[in-house]
């Protein structure tokens, strides 16, 4: 009976003030659409980001080699250091806490060609375990580089997914033989598509890689050295101590002083990665920020309406107070009215979110610049967060005019016409 | 049941002060069938406020049942109007989107009753105005006989020590008014207390004790020897 009394008031308060309540209704669910479909964006974008970002590959470091600063057992400063292929076994041996590891050669400017194609790319040379370090998939029906190449030299190689575009258009290129600098090598795979965000010899998507022995007896005759190294710790925790490690490892090789930090160059994804997050978090509250405040506006309106009733029911408040109504029931009258609207607001709010993000799902997204924003997402936390700042723009819209109502005076308020 | 002494309700309107009642000593004995007489601006309304704890006085003391309520907090006096007082008024004052039904379940509710207990009580109470039939009704629906009737049983339904009417019969012809004065007859011949307010002698008549009020003060307070009952 009560629940139905109280629908009833609201139905009143509903005819007294139609066009009002409705155009706060609207506001509302406009502030919810905003607060949801920012933040959705903002997920969508997190997401495609974070998968961008996963397109260099897993937790790993990539190290260069430096120069020296600091003279060290009667060596000059100002020394170049560069790594040979037997480095990486070397880091290996000495240090168990390395996981993976791979050099990589690199060349610019390599010529490939494919019938009447002819291109100019770039070229890595590297080990099996890129695969998993570098993100290096291989589409189906091909592969990426294995022990037995390593071991024997052998002349197949893995483009990237671009570069495969480009020599042979819609073909297949797996199995098929090219010339790489009028060499021939058998395409033993082709790496899927992917965003990639970070990179330092290029997009992947336009790199084509050989296996590190092939590389080596081809283009090391004049510039033995390898371009870098990059290595995966077992646990992403310890990074600076294998970083440590590695400096003590090589510097006892190359002879720098082990606190001689510009003699390597390290390039730690895992950290990059933790500051990344962060950007994306504040990101994040920053829209969310905003949509709150439409969402606040909105708020202002339920709080005009909330007055304009209390002062419109002052008679019906004298004769609950005359019949002996606490003030605490008065209160939650109008509270609750004030968090019925909102909530109305929010759920017609939320329906639309859902609406808006089921259909931009069904469109195809080609504008590449528009791929880097993804899809929006809406996520339980999303509407739980929304739903949590309705129930803020409920209570604290629909709070000072309740405390007035509760306020009044009996005698005046039965006095009221 | 009601011990008043040197009562004084001042408005202090910020520039004046107005004196609505001056010093009042007000006595009510249980099963007393009053009216409160006066020009108009002479505190009848103050009064019937105050004793039905609407209001409170800037001066005084005022026992009801023994117990002193005059520095109460605001949700006590609630309690006191839901438990002790009954109100009647010259306009009704029902809620014009509730039904009859409702209206009168409204004091069951601030009470704190079960829906069952509340059903009871409000079928007793329409069944007793004779408006059982009228219970889905909205008040707009109602003659004003028949709203007036709906307010006495909304009064009575949570069994209040005191009855207060001011001018119930103020804005209804005069068969009806007296319909209405019958049924606060038979209340107090039944055992309850009735104070109200009325600027007809005619109704006055009828009650045991008339009071006369003059510029915040009673000027007169009295059997009424002249009751024909």
């Amino acid at each position: 009976m009560k629940i139905l009394l109280l629908a009833k008031l609201f139905a009143s308060d509903f005819t007294k003030q139609k066009k009002k309540i409705t155009l706060t209704v609207l506001a509302l669910t406009w502030g919810t659409v905003a607060i949801v479909m920012l933040l959705a964006f903002g997920e969508g974008m997190t997401r495609q980001l974070r998968k961008a970002r996963s397109g260099l590959g897993g937790p790993i470091v990539i190290l260069w080699g430096g120069e020296t600063t600091i003279p060290y057992e009667g060596l000059r400063r100002g020394r170049e250091i560069r790594f040979m292929d037997e480095d990486v076994e070397l880091l290996k041996k000495s240090i168990p806490e390395i996981e993976l590891i791979s050099g990589e050669y690199s060349r610019w400017g390599r010529t490939l060609e494919y019938k009447d194609k002819t291109i100019s790319e770039h070229l890595t040379g590297v080990y099996p375990s890129f695969e998993q370090m570098r993100a290096h998939i291989a589409q189906k029906g091909g592969r990426f580089l294995n022990e037995l190449d390593m071991k024997n030299r052998r002349r197949v190689i893995f483009l990237g997914h671009e570069l495969k575009e480009k020599l042979f258009g819609q073909e297949e290129a797996v199995g098929k033989t090219l010339l790489l600098d009028n060499i021939p090598f058998t395409v033993i795979g082709v790496m899927v598509d992917k965003m990639q965000m970070g990179m330092y010899h290029g997009p992947d998507v336009n790199t084509a890689t050989i296996p590190a022995t092939t590389f080596k007896a081809i283009y090391t005759q004049r510039w033995p050295y390898l371009s870098n190294i990059v290595y995966q710790p077992r646990d992403p925790k310890r990074v600076k101590h294998v970083e440590r490690e590695v400096f003590r490892v090589l510097g006892k090789k190359y002879k720098f002083d082990p606190e001689d930090d510009r003699a390597l160059w390290f390039w730690d994804v895992i950290e990059g990665r933790k500051i990344f997050d962060k950007i994306l978090l504040g990101i994040q509250v920053f829209l969310g920020i905003m949509g709150g405040l439409t969402l606040m506006i909105a708020g202002v309106g339920v709080a005009n309406i909330m007055y304009v009733t209390v002062r419109r029911r002052t008679k019906e408040i004298g004769i609950k107070l005359a019949l002996g109504a606490r003030r605490g029931y008065i209160m939650w009258q109008f509270l609750l009215e004030a968090i019925a609207i909102s909530a109305f607001g929010g759920a017609m709010g939320m329906t639309t979110s859902f609406t808006i993000t089921k259909i931009l799902e069904k469109i195809p997204v080609k504008e590449e610049g528009l791929q880097w924003l993804g899809k929006p997402v809406i996520s339980a936390e999303i509407a739980l967060l929304t739903a949590v700042a309705l129930g803020i723009v409920g209570v604290a819209s629909g709070y000072f005019p309740s405390l007035r109502a509760s306020k009044l005076d009996p005698v005046e308020s039965l006095r009221y016409e | 049941m009601i011990r008043m002494k040197s009562i004084w309700r001042v408005y202090d309107t910020g520039k004046v002060k107005v004196e609505a009642l001056r010093n009042i000593d007000l006595f009510i004995q249980p099963n007393e069938f009053i009216s409160i007489m006066g020009p108009s601006g002479s505190g009848k309304s103050t009064l019937m406020n105050i004793i039905g704890c609407l209001d409170v006085p800037t001066g005084g003391n005022y026992a009801l049942e023994g117990k002193e309520v005059s520095k109460l907090h605001p949700n006590q006096l609630a309690e006191i109007r839901n438990r002790k007082m009954g109100f009647v008024f010259q306009n009704f004052n029902l809620l014009n989107y509730a039904s009859v039904y409702e209206n009168v379940e409204l004091p069951l509710i601030f009470a704190g009753l079960s829906f069952r207990k509340r059903r009871k009580r409000v079928e007793e109470m329409l069944d007793r105005v004779g408006l059982v039939e009228r219970r889905n009704h909205l008040p707009s629906e109602l003659s004003g006989g028949e709203m007036q009737r709906i307010a006495i049983a909304r009064a009575l339904v949570n069994n209040p020590s005191i009855i207060l009417a001011d001018e119930p019969t103020g804005n209804l012809d005069s068969v009806t008014g007296k319909e209405i004065i019958n049924i606060f007859e038979e209340l107090w011949s039944q055992g309850n207390t009735v104070v109200m307010i009325t600027h007809d002698p005619e109704i006055s008549s009828r009650t045991k004790r008339i009071i006369k009020l003059k510029d915040g003060m009673i000027e007169n307070d009295e059997k009424n020897h002249h009751n024909h009952q």
